[in-house]
């Protein structure tokens, strides 16, 4: 922007507008049509993301009855009682034991399946579509049919029962009732990783292998020196969303053990919700889904900054 | 900058259009115009919501002044939970169907309209008909919040197909030698099931979560979850604990009822027996299995009968909520209430003959209404209610979910559940 300086009495006068060149410069409209183009995202990430944010902050500091109609400022008061609260930790530890169930399972059968069907053989783009298709179902319909698969006398223990094994009541106890969880989210998940690592396997240059094949090194090797640290970005964008998808989870544990045997599968989310909506305590609710935000966020962050140590070739 | 302007206007005015459409609710002032009004239910059965609507049709040619009156059916298993979360959302309903078990709460709130004095005032509503004991669940402090619209008893439906040819005798059978019992049942109901490969007796929706249920077993015994000023616990009592191992052995040793995890529908021929109210009457098939319905059977300290109920009530918030009380007074009246008991076991003394139901209820006999309806009414007690009946429903599950299984101590899980839930009592 061309502007003139000029001084009256000494005193520097604001600048004023060269009159003779349009406002409308070609800088100004990109600057508008760059402004343009991110505003529904920006209006989206505002009423979406950053409004509802700052409410539930909000509500955290109000106890909030809602059949009463009484909305009281308490201050930290939900804060301090996330201290007193004796479910908490079983809460915390079904969450991580979901968290890390998912990840480790998610994550190293999507890399295997995505390894396998990355191979030029007859039919790997039927089983890549079976593997993918579960993505594509919906979430709460894919739970309910697993609900009655692994019933007592449901389909899973019917397979067992084929070849003699006297399968345990998959949802109703406290040790299998997380991993049957775990295992569903899995099957219904797992396809949408898989396509990341075969996007991120078919990448690699082949001729890193040529060369490591020349020099000697064995599958395995190959594996672990060139696959992995070429897909070391891949990994780490799935994990971040495996890890951030896993602390969100609710619909499956809605669906398939409501929080029990006792309190076993109660995940954080399924808690605030039980808090908020079930037990009509919505300012602890709130309180408690900020206690998720500060963990997702953490988590997030603590991924980010590893990636230094082990993300290769990042741009 | 004119662009910088620009932007911190729209935020400024996005701001504020958002920070007044957040405090807007449901607390204005009422609507000019015709009220429309919209009522909350638990049923999507199109033979109810036509009932419902036929009257919402009859009651708006008298009055012009409401222009439409919508029925909500809202998923049976969240009920309660969508409703208060349509009250937080500031899309509070009108009036709102209430189950007993939250009637503690909703009752005690304020968050419903006293009805007395419009029901009492309406033209011909006959408000001294209402059974008394049905009222005691619905007030406080001597005012009446929601109107009990369904006193619905537990009977046991049988198939005496199943029974019979399991050569055991049928609870009719039963009843006429005096022998109809706890005992006697569940000894059929488990020799049914292991001739049959199907299940023995259900108590239904109860699928080791919804435990009120089997206040339907545990009242023959005398045991309570609670005493009556809901202070303690009842769940380590000797009755309950005595109770409870029956059941327990009933399911893991007798087999007479399927074991978590195992679902069996008896409306669809899949159980001997099941316990359950009286208005799935209408999930059984014409050409189905022989069927009848007894009352549940005798416990160790005589024979009982255990009611579930619901309550209508109008919402304290509703910009109708003058006109929708009025809309209930209409929908209760005599005449409606008698429609209605088809469905809805009603509430009114007159009403409650073996006579007047079975014009209603064509597939039950009288001595069925008047055994299982009429008495179960009359003698009855509602299911387990408490104020915060949510959070303690939750920690009583948790509480029961070790006893699930065949080596469970008893006696030390139900220690366990009072452990847990006598702090939320003591409130």
């Amino acid at each position: 922007m061309s502007q003139t300086d000029t001084t009256v009495g000494g005193v520097e006068a604001p600048p004023t507008r060269d009159r003779s060149r349009p406002y409308w410069t070609s800088r100004r409209r990109d600057q508008l049509t760059g402004y343009l183009f991110i505003a529904p995202q920006l209006l989206g990430s505002l009423v979406f993301v950053i409004l509802p944010l700052i409410l539930v902050v909000w509500y955290s500091l109000h106890e909030w009855n809602v059949l009463a109609g009484t909305f009281e400022f308490v201050g930290t008061e939900n804060y301090a009682n996330l201290a007193d609260d004796t479910n908490l930790g079983s809460v915390l530890r079904a969450t991580g034991l979901f968290s890390v169930g998912l990840v480790v399972f998610n994550l190293g059968l999507a890399l295997l399946l995505a390894v396998l069907l990355n191979q030029k053989l007859r039919g790997t783009i039927v089983f890549r579509t079976l593997f993918f298709s579960p993505v594509v179902v919906s979430l709460v319909a894919w739970t309910i049919v697993w609900g009655f698969l692994l019933q007592d006398n449901g389909g899973v223990n019917g397979l067992l029962d084929t070849v003699g094994v006297d399968g345990p009541n998959w949802l109703r106890g406290e040790g299998t009732a997380m991993f049957s969880v775990v295992v569903v989210q899995v099957f219904k998940n797992v396809g949408l990783n898989m396509v990341l690592f075969l996007a991120a396997l078919q990448g690699v240059p082949a001729e890193l292998y040529e060369a490591a094949e020349v020099d000697g090194a064995s599958r395995l090797r190959q594996f672990w020196r060139i696959t992995v640290p070429m897909i070391s970005p891949t990994i780490l964008l799935t994990s971040i969303i495996t890890v951030v998808g896993s602390l969100q989870v609710f619909a499956q544990i809605a669906v398939l053990t409501q929080g029990g045997p006792g309190t076993s599968t109660t995940v954080l989310v399924y808690y605030l919700y039980q808090q908020a909506f079930q037990f009509h305590h919505f300012g602890y609710g709130a309180t408690l889904s900020i206690v998720l935000f500060v963990i997702v966020l953490a988590l997030t962050v603590l991924q980010w900054q590893m990636r230094k140590r082990w993300v290769h070739h990042e741009s | 900058m004119r662009l910088g302007k620009a932007v911190r206007g729209v935020a400024a005015t996005l701001a504020g259009v958002l920070a007044l459409s957040a405090c807007g609710g449901g607390d204005e002032a009422a609507d000019k115009g015709p009220a429309n009004l919209r009522m909350t239910v638990w049923s999507a059965n199109e033979a109810h919501l036509k009932l419902f609507n036929e009257i919402a049709d009859e009651y708006r040619k008298s009055h012009p002044d409401v222009a439409s009156i919508k029925f909500d059916p809202l998923p049976f298993e969240n009920y309660t939970t969508t409703l208060t979360t349509q009250i937080a959302g500031g899309n509070a309903p009108d009036l709102a169907w209430v189950f007993e078990n939250s009637a503690p709460d909703f009752v005690a709130s304020g968050a419903l309209l006293p009805l007395d004095e419009k029901l009492k005032k309406a033209e011909g509503y006959q408000y001294d008909d209402i059974s008394p004991a049905t009222l005691k669940l619905w007030q406080d402090g001597g005012k009446l919040y929601a109107y009990p619209f369904s006193t619905s008893p537990f009977g046991v439906f049988v198939n005496t197909d199943m029974l019979k040819k399991a050569g055991q005798k049928t609870p009719a059978e039963l009843i006429a030698a005096g022998q109809w019992n706890w005992d006697n049942a569940l000894a059929a109901a488990g020799a049914t099931a292991a001739s049959s490969g199907k299940a023995g007796l259900v108590i239904r929706d109860f699928d080791y979560k919804g435990w009120d249920n089997l206040s339907t077993l545990w009242t023959g015994w005398g045991a309570q979850a609670w005493s009556e000023d809901g202070k303690s616990c009842g769940f380590a009592a000797p009755e309950m604990v005595e109770a409870m191992t029956t059941l327990h052995k009933a399911i893991f040793t007798g087999k007479a009822l399927p074991g978590p995890g195992t679902t069996a529908d008896f409306f669809a021929g899949d159980a001997a027996m099941t316990v359950t109210q009286i208005s799935r009457a209408s999930l059984l098939k014409s050409d189905g299995f022989g069927w009848d319905l007894v009352p549940l059977p005798a416990g160790p300290k005589g024979n009982y009968s255990v009611v579930g109920q619901a309550g209508v009530g109008v919402m304290k918030k509703s910009k109708n909520a003058d006109a929708a009380a009025d809309f209930l007074a209409f929908l209760t009246n005599p005449t409606n209430s008698a429609k209605l008991a088809q469905f809805f076991p009603p509430p009114r003394q007159s009403q409650l003959t073996a006579e007047t139901l079975a014009k209603t209820n064509p597939t039950l006999k009288p001595e069925q209404l008047q055994k299982v309806v009429i008495d179960g009414i009359t003698n009855g007690v509602v299911k387990p209610s408490h104020a915060g009946q949510a959070e303690l429903s939750q920690q009583v599950r948790a509480g029961l979910d070790p006893l699930w299984k065949a080596d469970a101590d008893v006696k030390a899980v139900l220690e366990g559940v009072c452990t847990k839930i006598q702090p939320l009592l003591a409130k």
